[in-house]
């Protein structure tokens, strides 16, 4: 079956609805959709939505769960009708993912919340003989957030190596740059010095990002956790590493002229 | 009722491999026959109460059912934002053990008191909150809602030994349990503290009052019918908590005597002041309070007198 999970049409979607929608965190779900794109169309197995041994998927950034929305609609787990009601009133679909929506398997929003429960549910696979997979994905600044580290000592103390944490490195965060407010560099380091199995790795190459996490060791060993360096806004000229983008809605000629760009990377 | 706790535990999971303790490095010489007979079971997550009750979710969504295990604040308030969007925003059964009945930890002071754990779990939708009153209640309690399908609060004292008259174990979901009858004044009372509740019966019957005793260990889903019904024959009623007063019982009650326009008066017993800074035994805490059963005893004793007085008064007028 072709796969629709690519980047331009979830890029799009992004688009669409937040314009739609007239909502912001459009630069935040811009980031990931590579590595949605990755994950989606080819990674994360789910044979049936509620199966017990289905990969399990965090969205520990929740704010950036347009994209996630976008990559269901794809793969046709969710309407059309469902993605036109994001940010409606009465909708399943709001800017945080929540697990009532079919397809999301932890509601997020509380930055720091996501990787804890990840690694549980990592912890239930091996208890289960390993039965699936967990995969998260991270801002860069929810690393400001204590209780990350705790979850990072967590899975690595119980080599948790059915984890494989994302961290979206796109360096910006709600009120600036992340070199400003709170420094995480080096990333990579701090993340090998608690016993992980790193990899850095450019998180608009979807190739790139399937290539490096089929080539992970499950069974055995530590977790994984792939820097992915990333463009806040990737693909939207005006928007790209702008702080503002954060929190904006589009204009009428904002839209157009990032549907314009979006052509470009295609 | 630590170690009914772990004695019930083992027995539980001996018949239901979903069974998980986890503890935030705490219960030194309580867990260990549950490490020991189900070391697979077993983990020591280290001193990181969030990240316990994280795990804890992502366990419960794979079919597990959890248990978390700490000293009552550490339980319930650090990691309070995870058990909101964890177990109760997901409707999962991860059982959260906070040890410490209010001064239970009586001489390490005001960070392990645990003075407000009912208060910021009953006022959550979704999560099941019980405060047994001795280790019998405790075994019975946890027998009747370990397998529920949504989270559970427990709140468990420390003491292994006081034994409740008249309440010989008997638990039961949304129902309140009396263990001494009277008819002058009724006293409602959450968790260990019930011994006080005794003590000021047994002074007050000294003086003519006949005292009722009814236990709350089902905070929520609350025993609203039963209390409803208690309330209707009594123009007095002494909530009991070694708890602040506000968010706990004391609340409780004021809720259910203002929305069902009951005329009964209400006097809130439990801790109302903020720490100064003086700590001490669970009995001097009680005292320092005026939750001790003597202290108790005078409180309920001027009141009841002072109605009747009142009564007197009115009654002469009347005629």
């Amino acid at each position: 079956m072709l796969n629709k999970v690519i980047p331009y049409n979830i890029r799009k979607i992004i688009l669409e609805q937040s314009k739609r929608a007239n909502v912001g965190h459009i630069g935040s779900a811009l980031s990931i959709v590579d590595i949605i794109a990755a994950l989606y169309g080819e990674i994360i197995k789910v044979s049936e939505l509620h199966k017990d041994s289905r990969d399990r998927f965090v969205l520990s950034k929740g704010h950036a769960a347009l994209a996630l929305y976008a990559a269901f609609f794809l793969k046709g787990w969710i309407t059309e009708k469902d993605l036109n009601s994001y940010c409606a009133d009465g909708s399943l679909l709001g800017v945080h993912p929540e697990s009532t929506l079919p397809g999301v398997d932890f509601s997020t929003g509380s930055l720091g919340h996501g990787l804890s429960m990840a690694a549980g549910s990592a912890l239930g696979a091996r208890l289960k003989n390993y039965q699936w997979r967990v995969f998260a994905l991270m801002s860069d600044a929810e690393c400001n957030e204590g209780s990350v580290w705790e979850a990072v000592m967590f899975a690595s103390h119980h080599k948790l190596s059915n984890l494989i944490v994302m961290v979206d490195d796109n360096g910006q965060q709600a009120f600036g740059y992340t070199k400003d407010v709170l420094s995480l560099r080096p990333l990579a380091k701090r993340w090998d010095a608690f016993g992980w199995d790193v990899s850095e790795v450019d998180g608009h190459n979807v190739q790139e990002l399937k290539d490096k996490i089929n080539s992970l060791t499950i069974e055995s060993g530590p977790p994984h956790v792939l820097i992915a360096k990333t463009v806040f806004g990737k693909g939207v000229s005006f928007m790209e590493n702008k702080i503002k983008w954060h929190y904006w809605p589009m204009s009428d000629a904002d839209y157009k002229q990032a549907l314009s760009d979006i052509e470009i990377i295609k | 009722m630590r170690a009914e706790l772990i004695r019930t535990l083992i027995e539980l999971a001996d018949k239901d491999e979903r069974i998980i303790l986890l503890t935030g490095d705490l219960g030194y010489s309580v867990l260990e026959p549950f490490c020991e007979r189900f070391p697979k079971r077993f983990f020591n997550v280290g001193v990181a109460e969030q990240n316990m009750v994280g795990i804890a979710t992502g366990l419960a969504e794979a079919g597990f059912i959890p248990f978390v295990y700490s000293i009552a604040t550490f339980a319930s308030l650090r990691p309070y934002e995870f058990i909101r969007n964890g177990p109760i925003l997901h409707a999962l059964p991860v059982r959260i053990v906070g040890i410490g009945d209010g001064f239970d930890y009586g001489p390490a002071g005001p960070t392990h008191y645990s003075l407000e754990d009912v208060g910021v779990m009953r006022i959550q939708p979704g999560i099941t909150v019980i405060a047994p009153a001795d280790y019998q209640q405790a075994r019975t309690s946890i027998l009747a809602t370990w397998n529920l399908p949504g989270p559970v609060y427990y709140r468990m004292g420390k003491d292994d030994k006081f034994v409740a008259s008249g309440l010989e174990g008997r638990f039961e979901l949304a129902k309140a349990q009396t263990v001494r009858n009277g008819s002058d004044l009724l006293i409602v009372s959450m968790g260990s503290i019930l011994k006080e509740a005794f003590i000021a019966a047994e002074f007050l019957a000294k003086h003519k009052i006949s005292s009722r005793i009814d236990v709350i260990a089902s905070i929520s889903p609350a025993p609203i019918a039963d209390l409803v019904e208690a309330l209707r024959n009594f123009s007095w009623v002494f909530t009991l908590e070694a708890h602040y007063v506000t968010g706990g019982i004391g609340s409780l009650l004021a809720e259910i005597i203002a929305e069902h326009g009951l005329k009964c008066r209400l006097i809130r017993c439990g801790v109302k002041d903020l720490f100064d800074g003086l700590s001490g035994s669970q009995a001097f805490m009680y005292r320092k309070c005026g939750i001790s059963g003597d202290i108790l005893a005078g409180k309920m004793l001027a009141a009841m007198q002072g109605s009747k007085r009142r009564r007197k008064v009115e009654g002469v007028s009347g005629e």
